[in-house]
């Protein structure tokens, strides 16, 4: 299958397989006007297959999502059909509206103005705590 | 400006501070009458906590301070549905310090945000209550002279006991401590401390149902009890509530020097047979916690 290039974009690669579309949600793509490429289940040597979502615009990424989502996702910067900038993801120490804090007890359930923050409090397991109650991000 | 809203927000070193202060005023208690001259303490109790709020009125009224607040949310704008951001920039422009209590976990971390004065977390829901930690560790530190080479027994609800929790925490901070966990298989302590916390600093700990087994090697038993606010199943609660029962029998094999402390209120966790034996420390607790609360307040103020 054969996705044109793009011009000036990003191209978010190294997504596990399946996921794309959870991050084609969060990043809310379905939202932009521009052409969005979502292939699934591309051919990988690393991991046997993997997930490229291509943006043809330089989108506003938050990469602290991205890293959340999935630390392996590479994001490649495109301009004038050249990589400018090849980022790595990692596990964000903080997220901000990304997960909902899902404890009854927490002030976040009451108080809905609030920004639901979680911070990571132990990188090898990938547990994210919320910052007002403490409870274990699901 | 500073706020109190968990225990880990505080150094070894600050607290040490805090307790040197507490002692200072347990010695020398006149020294401190009119130390918080024309300011003002607002206690507001989102739920109702009688002994936390007299305990902070108390302490803010030996120092000369006066004090304002509500007791329950009903008597509070919170009841036309103000939220607590609202509530606490209001009650910024009337008190210099504010003492909250509320129901909802992490509420005064919100205040605390949104204050233009210190903000004391005086409990949140099942998640912490720092000032009462604070009267733990004055209470320990006046009963054995140390924070190091202490075994501590925690018995009864463990898996809730946000009283537990905290100090667990503030003691693993310190060298030598032994943990024993005395509660039944339903309230265990929750993995995540365990993990988190006890295996964090390396604290050795053990688990058991049985609180006279462990007896003789305990210097410090801390008794909890089993809330019931705490169960969504009133079944739960009553089958449980009874587990623990502190009794002179329990006690026979217990160090000359141990050190019997609760949280209060107790229900029966404790008989009051204990109460007259010289290591019941729970009375003492509950006079350490005003003291530990002065030497609070006059160091969120900035008063030497």
């Amino acid at each position: 299958m054969i996705v044109d290039a793009i011009k000036n974009g990003i191209v978010i690669d190294h997504i596990t397989a399946g996921h794309a579309m959870e991050l084609y949600s969060i990043l809310e793509l379905d939202k932009l006007d521009c052409t969005v490429a979502v292939l699934i289940n591309v051919p990988s040597k690393k991991k046997g297959k993997k997930d490229i979502i291509k943006v043809d615009t330089l989108l506003d990424v938050d990469f602290d999502v991205l890293g959340y989502v999935d630390p392996n996702i590479t994001v490649s910067i495109i301009k004038d059909s050249k990589v400018e900038k090849k980022l790595e993801m990692k596990l964000p120490s903080t997220v901000t509206n990304v997960i909902k804090c899902k404890n009854p007890r927490c002030i976040t359930s009451t108080e809905q103005e609030l920004d639901h923050i979680f911070k990571l409090t132990n990188a090898e397991k990938k547990i994210y705590r919320c910052v007002y109650c403490e409870s274990k991000a699901k | 400006m500073r706020s109190l809203i968990d225990i880990k927000d505080l150094s070894i070193e600050e607290i040490d501070e805090l307790i040197v202060k507490a002692n200072d005023i347990i010695e020398n208690p006149k020294k401190y009458v009119h130390a918080c001259d024309g300011l003002k303490l607002a206690t507001l109790f989102f739920e109702p906590s009688t002994r936390t709020r007299l305990s902070f009125e108390a302490a803010m009224y030996e120092l000369g301070g006066n004090v304002l607040g509500f007791s329950e949310a009903q008597s509070s704008s919170a009841a036309k549905g103000e939220s607590v951001s609202d509530t606490v920039k209001t009650v910024s422009c009337y008190a210099d310090i504010i003492a909250m209590r509320h129901p909802k976990e992490g509420a005064p971390l919100v205040a605390s945000r949104k204050a233009s004065v210190p903000i004391i977390n005086a409990g949140d829901g099942g998640h912490n209550h720092p000032t009462q930690t604070l009267t733990d560790l004055l209470t320990i530190h006046r009963e054995k002279g140390r924070f190091n080479n202490l075994t501590i027994g925690f018995c009864g609800d463990l898996k809730f006991g946000r009283t537990v929790h905290s100090l667990i925490e503030a003691m693993s901070r310190y060298q030598n401590i032994k943990v024993v966990l005395i509660s039944p298989v339903e309230l265990k302590l929750p993995s995540y401390i365990k993990h988190d916390v006890l295996r964090a600093h390396n604290i050795e700990y053990v688990q058991t149902t049985n609180l006279e087994d462990v007896m003789p090697t305990l210097d410090i038993l801390y008794m909890t009890r089993v809330q019931r606010e705490r169960f969504f199943n009133e079944d739960d609660y009553v089958r449980l509530k009874d587990s623990y029962i502190l009794t002179p029998e329990k006690l026979v094999n217990a160090k000359e020097d141990l050190c019997i402390m609760h949280p209060l209120p107790r229900v029966n966790e404790i008989s009051t047979e204990i109460d007259s034996d010289s290591r019941a420390c729970y009375f003492k607790q509950v006079l350490n916690g005003k003291f530990i609360r002065m030497a609070l307040i006059l160091k969120l103020l900035g008063v030497e």
